[in-house]
């Protein structure tokens, strides 16, 4: 190869492709390294990319995807006609907004609250067991409220009947739901989100805070002129990096907790669980790439609309 | 007397002051609002074992209760005495588990170290072809059409692996800390004696990533160890039914683990069948599907806190 330049048959490392020859030879152990995980995200994140064609086709597998025949926006016209495009983006948008603002709030104040514990070892216990939910899987989760809110021998109905109340059969009553959801992802999530905070937290320069008390300031002041400020790059990231998840709902709260219970689906059914039924029970493929279109897309302008404003604000805050 | 305790306990507000430390109630009231919260994290898998040592009778009467009238371990007997119902599951769940884990940390490392290179001049290029994956895809159905028509993984072991193995958060804990935690006198040091990119990695960087890679890969014990996802989108195959797919069709379908039995035609299968204590019984799988879990965690959880530590990501 370096014979190669010398004898000026590759163009020498002056000029861009030159440079960029000789780059790719220079580096060529790093390129194989990168070579595996290259090929494993294409396959995984981008083929389904340029899968999204299929959302304006009506796919005949015997023809094969890209001999199937464009049918432009029909798809999209099936999906908006029917009542459940407005339902399950209600769901999605509600439960997630609700999710990432109460997230964000709770988890910033309990990190803030859990470095004031004065016993260093109390605070390290509570932080193991307040972040094991997160390591059980939904099914698990699943067993867990069931366990609670089984109709006949569930303990909720046993606690209401020994309060003199009359039992509810909560897989059949969509009225509960939409508080027993945000509970059970906060009982999954909260804890991890604070430690995540908390490590952060742990990470701000002491001197602030001695500064500050010799300035007299209190606790109050503290987290808020300090703590919180510090937080501030921390956030805009999980914030912006949730709000372009924010059309995609987590599939196993929605689908697990609720057991599918069809009776639930004017509350529960959500874009994830909608593109899964139309895809295996309905067989409407159709259906379930224009829904699915739908929600990759809106996911993506609303990220990069965010990222604009948090760039118009502060540039350096920005995810690109 | 009086005026020197005020005296005393103004001292110790005054020197609890420049410590900067809460007041001793306010301490109280974070140790009952944390116990609180740790308490609530606990309950339910508390309900969960005392449904399963509760005798199948004893349910039936009472409801699901945290202290049961009576104790037993039959659903556990019965659970043991007829592997059948979980054996093959808990091999699909542990191959997934190692290879996948294996592989993941692998590609992680591999696609991480480059990035984490500075003098690489085209890490900025890998690094955003990775992060526009954490921001943009194409969606359920698409993912599923590829992974069924185009690569046929449909009934294979592969499919409940290879979508797992894509982790852009992974890459970017990796690179952070092989950034900030390898000197790069270490790395020059070695290049000089003469060794190649993979030596590096392998003989020196690797080695003092330990806390890293005990992070990542338990993460990933985790992501495969609890997935259902998959099992559900790609496999209809029993054989192939991971562990927590085979406890969500036995919540979901009373009858699953009796039609699970059935395949066995024998006279012991059926006097089996007809001893079945269902309810107790899927709870008793509940707890021994997260038993590992439970009893690894305690000893690795300082590496989750690290890993947490390690991961403030920035693209």
């Amino acid at each position: 190869m370096r014979k190669l330049y010398i004898r000026g048959i590759i163009p020498g490392k002056h000029t861009a492709i030159g440079k960029f020859f000789y780059y790719c030879y220079k580096y060529r152990a790093l390129l194989l390294m990168l070579l595996p995980g290259f090929a494993v995200f294409f396959i995984n994140c981008y083929l389904p990319m340029f899968g999204v064609i299929i959302a304006f086709k009506k796919i005949d597998f015997s023809l094969g995807i890209l001999r199937s025949q464009w049918v432009g926006f029909q798809n999209f016209e099936f999906l908006f006609a029917t009542t459940d495009a407005w339902r399950i983006t209600r769901n999605t948008l509600l439960y997630n907004l609700t999710f990432i603002f109460c997230d964000v709030f709770f988890a910033v104040a309990m990190a803030v609250l859990m470095r004031e514990i004065w016993q260093p070892l109390a605070s390290k216990i509570y932080q193991t067991l307040i972040i094991l939910p997160n390591f059980l899987s939904m099914v698990v989760v699943a067993y867990l409220v069931y366990g609670f809110l089984h109709p006949e021998y569930g303990f909720a109905n046993y606690v209401l009947e020994n309060l003199g109340m009359e039992r509810v059969n909560w897989y059949n009553d969509p009225k509960y739901w939409p508080f027993l959801l945000p509970m059970v992802h906060w009982w999954k999530q909260l804890g991890y989100k604070s430690v995540v905070y908390l490590a952060s937290v742990a990470g701000i320069d002491k001197e602030l805070y001695e500064a500050a008390v010799i300035d007299g300031a209190g606790k109050w002041n503290q987290a808020w002129y300090i703590t919180i400020p510090q937080l501030t790059s921390t956030m805009i990231i999980m914030f912006l990096l949730a709000l372009g998840n924010i059309f995609r709902a987590d599939f196993g709260l929605f689908y697990q907790v609720t057991m599918n219970s069809a009776m639930l689906y004017e509350v529960t059914d959500v874009i994830d669980t909608y593109v899964y039924r139309a895809l295996t029970t309905m067989n409407n493929i159709g259906m379930s790439s224009a829904a699915s279109f739908y929600q990759s897309v809106v996911g993506a302008i609303t990220v990069i609309g965010a990222n604009l404003i948090v760039r118009k604000i502060d540039r350096s805050q920005a995810l690109f | 007397m009086q005026s020197v305790a005020v005296k005393d306990k103004a001292k110790k507000k005054e020197s609890r002051k420049l410590q900067n430390k809460v007041s001793l109630p306010v301490n109280i009231l974070l140790h009952f609002i944390f116990g609180l919260f740790a308490f609530c994290c606990l309950a339910p898998l508390f309900l969960l074992i005392a449904v399963s040592l509760t005798p199948e009778t004893v349910l039936l009467q009472d409801g699901y209760q945290f202290i049961p009238r009576e104790l037993t371990l039959e659903a556990y007997k019965f659970l043991f005495e007829t592997p059948e119902l979980v054996i093959n599951a808990y091999a699909v769940t542990i191959f997934v588990v190692v290879v996948g884990t294996v592989s993941c940390l692998l590609i992680t490392t591999l696609y991480a170290y480059p990035l984490s290179r500075m003098d690489f001049p085209f890490h900025n290029f890998f690094a955003m072809f990775i992060v526009i994956t954490m921001l943009f895809n194409g969606g359920l159905t698409a993912t599923y059409i590829v992974n069924v028509r185009f690569l046929h993984l449909r009934n294979t072991i592969w499919a409940l692996i290879l979508p797992g193995l894509s982790s852009a958060f992974y890459i970017m804990i990796a690179r952070t800390y092989f950034r900030n935690s390898i000197p790069l006198s270490v790395l020059e040091s070695a290049r000089i004696d003469g060794a190649g990119e993979f030596r590096i990695l392998f003989k020196i960087v690797l080695p003092l990533s330990l806390p890293m890679l005990a992070t990542i890969g338990l993460f990933a014990t985790f992501g495969f160890w609890n997935d259902w996802f998959r099992s559900l989108l790609y496999v209809d195959k029993k054989e192939l039914y991971a562990l927590q797919y085979v406890m969500m069709r036995a919540l979901l379908n009373l009858q699953y683990l009796q039609q699970n039995l059935s395949n066995m035609t024998s006279e012991e299968a059926m006097l089996m069948l007809s001893k079945m204590p269902t309810e107790t019984l899927r709870m008793a799988m509940a707890v021994v599907s997260i038993g590992p879990i439970v009893l690894a965690y305690p000893f690795f959880q300082r590496y989750f806190i690290s890993g947490l530590t390690v991961g403030a990501v920035k693209g």
